[in-house]
């Protein structure tokens, strides 16, 4: 009979009850906030230390003295290094720093374009050829040619390391359901953790330098090129593979002949994803000293010279851009080029190399026609210009999100006592998921605790919440509007497309401009990276309500309101909750690049922990901390999702 | 003669206690559902035995779900069958190692599959050569060989095209001159012209006819349509539910159906088109005037409609020089009209 009383209870009222109690719990917060505001709030400041964070600077001590001593650094962690930094240094020598007694690196600019040229030539075709030409010249033209040449340095290294183990394991994966399941968890773990994290303790490994910035993008970039391979390897129809078979083919055969040619398709779209994700970490290695592009914007942004910084970005895009149409392209379509124009080519590439190789104004970039200062003082003239023409509009905007949101939000989070704010968050994850989030919770608090930086976590978990609702406003707007016109979607699809494929930083740039170095800049940037993933997100999900549902809500008389409301957002909630999980995902993973323009707590501890060594203890605590706050926004909005959706 | 696959208690069981039931009679008594309810297992081929000639062309029928496609896979061990022997040419292929199997697949016998299975990436030609290719026929041998069995197919001209260029009918004749091109003693077909337009079927099946009758090789050709297992099969093995529930020639099908499975399914066909005269012949009736013409018994109704109607005597079904029966207009009138 209780059981049935139970069933039989309206959820209606039980979904009342709950947010009854959900709001009781938030009023009894502030009041409690107005009674003990700023008391126990574990503040910290800027230059002080926990003993934690001094025990880390020991062991790094310590792990620098013994670097050259202990067994392990000698025969494994220096191995790795030397053996990665040899390979970095030869491809910089090669194409980008002066090398082997001589003042230019062994192929001069004329060669690699060249040579760029040619590759895409044949793998892509004349157009995307001519496009990679343009854009490498364009590159030299900005006065930027050596600093590029380090990036795609970095790149190719990263990118040909991650291919080498990612392929394989890759094909592993695709091959074997139990290396599917022992490597699916920890793909997503490498992918969830915001990429700044592990700069920190890798340097602790393998020094600042080029060996650790290739391992972080290694980190970064080769879980989808592993996805995508298995992913390619599983979908070749079964009939396919039964066939080699029945005709007797061996499983090395059947792989050779048959699953590797059929997916190369697919595969070589990994290699994209590749390409473009390891572009992006080199970029944002700049940080742990990695030489190139990302470095002039690293610098530009610490003395706030937004020309430079955008001279620099717009680079770092071409490139993207160039790297991104050649790969896409390979993967389109099959391409056979006539043999004069491949010979007629090679032939060309060669005597390019050869002239960069011996003459000093093939190998040097040396042009009349600079346009890098042209952009950088057209770039700071706009800056200029919109400071002091636009600040009504800009600061009338920037001043009602702190204001109404960023605040009253940073205020509520950090300035009430420590364990108020913990027994809030273990009680609404209670509330949302039940015993198991609630127990994550309580866990992450306690981690968040006993890094010292409780304060600056809030502070940052208070601007990534900010951050999140922005994000989940223009993705539900947009979405929707993507979802429901096909108009709208094929003109902004691509815009978001191109917004992924850039590399973080840049994103930083014109925000700088607009709203100079603040809390919200970095919210902005961080929206601005975020939202993309989420409207496609929530654009796909109510592109999927099937439409008939949609037809018969209209038949019934429904406004378009009313069927966005009452019939695609219900029936999109798994996309949305998807959206909102990844939306908070990505705005963590910026918080570090905030932290480059004003975003303090967390973020600047990170950065200031890579540039002074007494704060490196604390900055590689802040940047576990950004990952327990990761971990414990992840789980609650996936209990959430569960919740809601079933 | 010698049949060349003889397949004997053949099991096929998916499922977690598999093994178990090849060593359990009274696991094999179990009816399907009863055999789900106990072990969790699906039997998707029971107790099957067959025989099939050389140069027969052998087609087995069934409904989706009878476990005739599980049957076929079963024969080249591309499903691994639970229990049972499969001679084959005198061999047992459940006790082939992987290599001997291999070598069987590259030497003995081939398949056409329902959905093509061909390779994207390589050209009609490319495809052809598969099989020679794993087994390191040289290229130029290979190329030879390619050409000849694409031009049997009625190929020629495509040898350059890639199988997404190609209509449905033309890529199954790519799979078609794939699994002749290793010159294999069996060719086994998994229901290869499902996924066809029905008049391109036609064209194809004809094609099988015309190949079965130049090459003269062993068939083994599963289908779900009656009228197809008509028309190509020399004997035809009806299966349901995993069973054999009949095995004989299209007529004996049509003419003394096994059980009321078989004579459901065989209700529509246009009997006058199966049926010979020996399924409808009555014995002479003592004012028959026996001095009309003579037919064979294995002479199809429809051929024999005008003769017998024309004639002003019973036609007499005559074997070797022996009066079998005869038939007159009442026994072609009640054939053509029950079609009606």
């Amino acid at each position: 009979m209780v059981a049935v009383a139970a069933a039989r209870q309206p959820p209606r009222v039980f979904q009342h009850k709950k947010s009854l109690i959900f709001a009781g719990v938030v009023l009894a917060w502030l009041a409690l906030w107005l009674v003990f505001r700023n008391a126990w709030t574990l503040s910290l400041g800027a230059a002080d230390l926990t003993p934690l964070h001094r025990w880390i600077n020991e062991v790094n001590d310590a792990v620098g003295a013994s670097r050259n001593s202990n067994p392990l650094f000698l025969y494994f962690f220096n191995e790795i290094r030397l053996v990665i930094d040899e390979f970095v240094t030869f491809i910089q020598a090669l194409i980008a720093q002066p090398s082997f007694g001589r003042p230019v690196p062994v192929i001069g600019w004329l060669g690699v374009v060249a040579i760029a040229g040619f590759v895409s030539l044949v793998v892509a075709g004349w157009r995307i050829a001519l496009l990679a030409v343009a854009g490498f010249v364009f590159l030299g033209l900005q006065g930027l040619w050596q600093e590029s040449m380090d990036t795609l340095s970095l790149t190719l290294a990263a990118v040909v390391i991650s291919l080498l183990v990612g392929i394989p394991l890759g094909i592993w994966a695709g091959l074997s359901d139990r290396a599917n399941r022992i490597l699916t968890p920890v793909l997503d773990f490498m992918q969830t953790m915001p990429t700044f994290v592990y700069l920190a303790p890798l340097t602790l490994f393998f020094l600042i330098g080029p060996a650790s910035a290739t391992i972080a993008t290694l980190i970064y970039a080769a879980p989808p090129a592993i996805r995508i391979t298995a992913h390619a390897i599983r979908s070749v129809p079964r009939n396919t593979v039964e066939a080699s078979e029945s005709l007797g083919a061996t499983r090395s055969q059947t792989l050779v002949k048959v699953l590797l040619p059929s997916a190369r398709k697919t595969i070589v779209l990994g290699v994209n994803q590749t390409i473009m994700a390891a572009l992006a970490m080199v970029t944002i290695a700049a940080l742990i000293d990695a030489p190139g592009l990302g470095k002039t914007v690293v610098k530009a942004l610490q003395t706030l010279d937004v020309g430079t910084a955008f001279n620099a970005g717009l680079a770092i895009v071409v490139l993207a851009i160039v790297l991104d149409r050649v790969t896409t392209a390979a993967a389109s379509e099959r391409r056979t080029l006539p043999r004069w124009a491949l010979f007629g080519g090679l032939g060309v590439t060669g005597v390019c190399v050869y002239l960069s190789y011996t003459y000093l104004w093939a190998a040097e970039f040396q042009s009349d026609v600079e346009i890098g200062t042209a952009i950088r003082k057209g770039a700071t003239a706009v800056t200029e210009w919109a400071q002091d023409s636009l600040p009504v509009i800009t600061d009338g905007f920037k001043d009602f999100v702190t204001f109404a949101l960023i605040n009253p939000l940073q205020a509520l989070l950090a300035e009430s006592p420590w364990f108020l704010v913990a027994l809030v968050i273990v009680a609404l994850s209670f509330m949302i998921g039940g015993v198991r989030p609630a127990i994550v919770s309580a866990v992450c608090v306690g981690l968040l605790i006993a890094t010292g930086l409780w304060q600056d976590s809030m502070i940052t978990l208070a601007s990534t919440l900010v951050a999140t609702i922005m994000v989940m406003v223009l993705g539900v707007v947009v979405g929707v509007w993507m979802g429901r016109s096909t108009r709208a979607d094929r003109f902004i699809r691509p815009v978001l497309d191109a917004a992924q494929v850039m590399p973080a930083f840049v994103y930083l740039v014109p925000f700088l401009a607009l709203f100079s170095a603040s809390r919200f800049t970095a919210i902005i940037a961080a929206v601005v990276f975020a939202a993309p993933v989420a409207i496609k997100i929530i654009a796909d999900g109510i592109r999927a309500v099937s439409p008939a549902t949609v037809e018969a809500s209209t038949a019934l008389g429904s406004s378009s309101w009313q069927t966005i409301v009452k019939v695609q957002l219900p029936m999109a909630r798994g996309a949305l909750t998807l959206a909102a999980n990844q939306g908070l995902i990505y705005v963590l993973s910026m918080v570090v690049v905030g932290g480059l323009v004003g975003a303090g707590a967390l973020g600047y501890d990170v950065v200031a922990g890579f540039s002074q060594g007494q704060l490196y203890g604390k900055g590689l605590a802040a940047g576990v901390a950004i990952v327990v706050l990761g971990v414990m926004l992840d789980r609650l909005t996936q209990a959430a999702a569960k919740r809601w959706t079933n | 003669m010698d049949p060349v696959i003889s397949v004997r208690d053949l099991w096929k069981v998916f499922g977690p206690k598999a093994s178990q039931l090849a060593a359990s009679d009274e696991l094999k008594a179990l009816s399907r559902q009863e055999l789900m309810e106990r072990t969790g297992s699906v039997a998707a081929v029971r107790g099957v035995d067959f025989d099939v000639a050389p140069g027969e062309m052998f087609v087995v029928m069934g409904l989706s779900g009878s476990g005739k496609s599980t049957l076929v896979r079963c024969l080249t061990r591309l499903v691994e069958p639970t229990a049972g022997t499969i001679m084959f040419e005198g061999e047992n292929i459940l006790e082939a190692d992987p290599k001997r199997l291999r070598d069987l697949r590259r030497n003995k016998f081939s398949m056409v599959f329902q959905h093509f299975g061909l390779l994207p990436h390589r050209t009609v030609a490319e495809n052809v050569g598969y099989g020679l290719e794993i087994r390191g026929v040289p290229r130029a041998k290979r190329g030879e060989r390619s050409q000849e069995v694409i031009d049997l197919v009625g190929l020629s001209g495509n040898e350059k095209s890639y199988p997404d260029q190609l209509s449905g009918g033309m890529q199954q004749r790519v799979g078609l001159a794939r699994a002749l091109a290793g010159d294999p003693d069996v060719l086994f077909f998994d229901e290869p012209f499902s996924a066809l337009d029905p008049l391109i079927r036609r064209d194809m099946q004809s094609e099988v006819i015309r190949l079965h009758r130049e090459v003269g090789k062993t068939m083994v050709f599963i289908t779900h349509d009656l009228n197809e297992a008509l028309k190509l099969g020399d004997r035809i093995l009806i299966m349901r539910d995993g069973e054999v529930v009949q095995v004989g020639t299209g007529d004996e099908l049509v003419g003394a159906p096994a059980d009321d499975y078989v004579r459901d399914f065989v209700r529509d066909v246009p009997k006058s088109h199966v049926l010979t005269l020996k399924w409808i012949m009555r014995p002479p009736r003592p004012d028959d005037e026996l001095d009309g013409p003579e037919l064979s018994p294995e002479t199809v109704v429809r051929e024999a409609v005008r003769s017998v109607l024309s004639a002003d005597k019973p036609v007499k079904v005559v074997r070797n020089g022996e009066l079998l029966g005869v038939v007159a207009d009442e026994e072609i009138l009640g054939v053509v009209a029950g079609e009606a």
